[in-house]
């Protein structure tokens, strides 16, 4: 079994783990970073539970190698809040009730803030095609959609 | 499982070359990764091509086509506002492949050596006439996109050889193309038919047109006599009834969970019409 020690950011910090190379960015985060925030659904990029953010770009961690974050910058749900305070999208989850269970929604929240800093004032279509890899089986979605136009509209006002 | 990350494409071949085992190129990655958790596939070498440089560049030639290098992602191309202008079908093609998450990753490449005969990208690359550069030890070349896949889950590739890039030519005066496939849901699905369509016009005459047809046969196929149908005309309703039938004749789909034969011989005439009439629009300078 080779190892590969990689040297990463993840959400604004140097870290450094050894990779399996045939262990998955998820796996990395999860079992050698002990950031069990993110999520596996599927396994197979077709739920969007383990959703992050690599260099900018919103991806699947099911889907890509942890020797792959080498050099990357990595955003996970653990850095989405300030400390205590919550993320505008956080607070508007809790107040919509748009989860159940909760396990889709770290994946969820990850997405839903890589669309408002792509398209602040999205419509909802917008906000469901986009958000149309990320599967919850408990909400019907109607309250995550409003969660996520109505933190848009906070997030806009702020701005 | 060894991870090789090389630095220019002829160490990439020479690698795949000279690898004993099971090799895979890993681009975006979204269907390698999905094969190795199935346990379809477990590597014994994999070679990321992500670290070339270039290769995540989208370029222009000197006539104005363009090279889309090997780990482009879709979302890379719809950001393109020259290559959305110049080839909106080959950019609406890619964008149906999958999730905004594989869309971060996906590659055209990759949806190519993947061969499906549903792949959503690759209909329109064969209608528009693009090659892909191919490198292996022994040098370069490049062949047309239609020459590449051989059936379901296989290309004409051989060990050794790897795609660098895919190069569309310049659009020029007069040109359009387009992409539609049937699914039961808006999103998240795979093609039950694809067609796309890239013709051009002078005055209202089409004078030039390249006809491509996903998941009716065992690979994306080029229909030369569906071209024929509509070249020389005005995409009158004569042209089109004839297109119709040309395409339904040249399908030679299987029934599956998606769909039987016959629904999709009948399927590919209305998404050819359809297809064709957005092509014809463009083309015009119409926005469709």
């Amino acid at each position: 079994m080779s190892k590969v020690h990689i040297s990463t950011t993840v959400n604004g910090e140097a870290v450094e783990f050894l990779a399996d190379t045939r262990d998955s960015l998820l796996d990395s985060l999860r079992d050698s970073l002990g950031l069990t925030g993110t999520k596996e659904g599927c396994g197979t990029g077709d739920c969007g539970a383990c959703s992050v953010v690599v260099d900018g770009t919103l991806v699947c961690s099911c889907l890509m190698l942890g020797v792959e974050a080498q050099g990357k910058q990595i955003e996970t749900i653990e850095g989405m809040a300030n400390g205590d305070a919550l993320h505008p999208l956080q607070r508007k989850f809790i107040e919509h009730a748009a989860l159940q269970c909760g396990f889709c929604t770290p994946g969820i929240l990850v997405a839903s803030k890589a669309l408002l800093e792509k398209n602040p004032d999205p419509s909802e279509e917008e906000v469901r095609y986009w958000l149309a890899g990320n599967l919850c089986r408990c909400t019907g979605y109607d309250k995550i959609i409003r969660a996520v136009m109505d933190a848009a509209e906070e997030m806009r006002g702020a701005a | 499982m060894n991870y090789h990350n090389p630095s220019n494409f002829s160490d990439a071949a020479r690698i795949a070359r000279d690898a004993s085992g099971v090799t895979r190129f890993l681009a975006g990655g979204t269907d390698v990764l999905v094969q190795m958790r199935a346990g379809a596939v477990t590597p014994h070498d994999i070679i990321d091509i992500k670290n070339i440089p270039g290769v995540d560049a989208i370029t222009r030639t000197a006539d104005g086509g363009f090279i889309i290098g090997a780990a482009v992602s879709g979302a890379q191309m719809g950001a393109d506002a020259d290559l959305v202008a110049a080839w909106p079908g080959v950019v609406e093609g890619m964008e149906l492949v999958g999730s905004t998450q594989v869309q971060g990753r996906a590659t055209l490449a990759g949806n190519l050596c993947n061969g499906s005969p549903a792949a959503d990208s690759v209909p329109g690359l064969i209608a528009a006439g693009a090659t892909a550069q191919i490198v292996s030890a022994d040098g370069v070349r490049d062949i047309a996109i239609e020459d590449i896949p051989a059936g379901p889950g296989r290309s004409n590739l051989v060990k050794g050889e790897v795609i660098a890039s895919i190069t569309l030519p310049a659009r020029g005066q007069g040109g359009g193309d387009a992409y539609l496939r049937f699914t039961p849901r808006t999103e998240m699905d795979i093609a039950v038919v694809g067609c796309a369509i890239n013709l051009t016009i002078d005055g209202d005459v089409i004078t030039s047109a390249r006809v491509a047809l996903g998941a009716v046969a065992p690979t994306v196929v080029l229909v030369p006599e569906a071209a024929d149908a509509i070249i020389g005309t005005t995409l009158d309703d004569a042209a089109i009834a004839a297109l119709m039938n040309v395409v339904s004749a040249a399908a030679k789909p299987i029934s599956d969970k998606r769909g039987t034969a016959e629904f999709r011989k009948d399927v590919v005439g209305v998404l050819a019409k359809r297809v064709a009439k957005i092509a014809y629009a463009r083309a015009r300078g119409e926005a469709v």
